[in-house]
């Protein structure tokens, strides 16, 4: 069962911290399919927040697919994430950040600027540039995986 | 869309020549947890007295669906008697009384029912204060900031319980609190008073993706249309927290950045701007 918890102190609404603590333990491993999760009372007593707080994350996870709500039982994890995701992908974006990591070092970033640096390109608002990257990502999976209809070069 | 919990039209009150609310009109949803927040003098204590029928108004009008039941910062309890004649007395006191609900609460927190209330320490006491007005079943609990004696683990346990209470019943809670940073994930709306009047008054998630913060280089004004709420200015810098329609997902020009505000940021800007004075808002 996992246990959450509100930061009160930065600008990650509440909602919000608790669908990421579930996506972070199932990336974790420590939910696995078929795992219940405490109930909306349970969560607002020990977190002492607002039952529509709880209530927004699990829509929310439902609506990912990363749970579903059995009536009257309670909700359980339907769903997995980042384990589950393509293996080669992982590989070649782990790759790219090795070497960007390798870069900063060369730049003269230490661990905690680096982080500060993630943590303020990930609190960027997703702008059309993220949709541009999206796309093109999407071009160069199906150029990978045949190769053959990427037309004439 | 939802139901109302309490409704007031243009209403005022007049402590001899001061007015510590005027013209004040709002309209707070039902089964909500309705954070109200203002500096000291703002008119909380004022409106949640008014709406709990134990001040009259001086004008204009106030509708509140169902039972009220206010606990303010002195708990209304005999020292004298037990925890268990407190509720006696709360069970005749009340035309309807929840015996088993305010047995829980108690029981919650291990609150011995036998002592006599003077014997209980503050917290203990807030929990009896607590049951009784639990126990009344109210649509409509002001809780006029008394948690306010409570150790921050008693409050957190309190809060949560609390919570549980208006997700579990019928239930609309008023909390007026100075402990801003608390109310994160707590309030679902906001209601902030200044000098009688409301000045910013909705659901908190929306308010909060309604505004950010401007941080760019030196200018007057902030690079988008919206409301200012507060700017500042160093020698190269300037900062406006304002309103807009798209709040920190505002397209912003170059060597220009908004940030989100956390619930106790935005409620400061504001509370800043009106200690301040600087902006008429």
């Amino acid at each position: 069962m996992i246990d959450f918890y509100v930061d009160r102190t930065g600008s990650v609404p509440a909602y919000a911290q608790l669908v990421q603590q579930v996506r972070e333990a199932l990336r974790l491993g420590l939910l696995r399919t078929g795992d219940k999760l405490p109930t909306v009372r349970e969560v607002v007593t020990s977190c002492a927040v607002n039952a529509a707080t709880v209530l927004k994350a699990y829509r929310e996870l439902e609506l990912s697919g990363l749970v579903e709500a059995r009536q009257g039982a309670g909700t359980y994890i339907s769903g997995t994430l980042g384990g589950s995701a393509d293996p080669a992908a992982m590989d070649r974006l782990r790759g790219r950040l090795r070497t960007w990591v390798g870069d900063a070092r060369q730049a003269g970033l230490e661990d905690d600027d680096m982080r500060a640096l993630v943590t303020s390109v990930l609190a960027e608002p997703p702008g059309e540039l993220s949709a541009e990257q999206r796309a093109a990502q999407a071009q160069a999976a199906r150029e990978q995986q045949n190769p053959r209809s990427a037309g004439p070069r | 869309m939802t139901d109302v919990a309490l409704e007031t039209r243009n209403l005022g009150k007049r402590y001899r020549k001061l007015w510590a609310l005027k013209d004040f009109s709002v309209s707070l949803p039902a089964n909500k947890v309705i954070a109200l927040v203002g500096a000291n003098g703002a008119g909380k204590s004022t409106l949640m007295s008014i709406a709990a029928g134990i001040l009259p108004a001086t004008e204009g009008d106030v509708r509140v669906a169902g039972r009220v039941v206010l606990l303010s910062q002195d708990k209304p309890l005999y020292r004298s008697f037990s925890v268990t004649d407190m509720l006696n007395f709360g069970r005749h006191m009340n035309t309807v009384w929840d015996q088993q609900r305010a047995l829980d609460w108690l029981g919650r927190f291990a609150i011995p029912l036998d002592r006599p209330c003077g014997k209980l320490s503050g917290g203990q006491q807030t929990q009896v204060a607590m049951a009784v007005a639990l126990g009344a079943r109210p649509s409509l609990l002001l809780l006029d900031e008394p948690l306010a004696n409570l150790d921050p683990v008693a409050r957190r346990e309190v809060t949560g319980e609390l919570l549980a209470e208006v997700a579990e019943n019928d239930m609309t809670v008023v909390l007026s609190t100075h402990v801003v940073a608390e109310l994160a994930g707590v309030g679902d709306h906001l209601l902030l008073l200044r000098e009688g009047r409301s000045t910013l008054d909705g659901d908190v998630d929306e308010l909060l993706s309604q505004h950010a913060r401007l941080v760019g280089p030196r200018a007057d004004s902030p690079p988008v249309e919206g409301q200012i709420v507060q700017s500042g200015h160093t020698e190269r810098q300037s900062t406006f927290v304002v309103r807009t329609l798209l709040g920190p997902e505002t397209p912003m020009p170059a060597q220009w950045q908004a940030q989100p505000l956390t619930l106790e940021d935005l409620v400061l800007a504001y509370l800043k701007a009106a200690a301040s004075g600087v902006r008429e808002l």
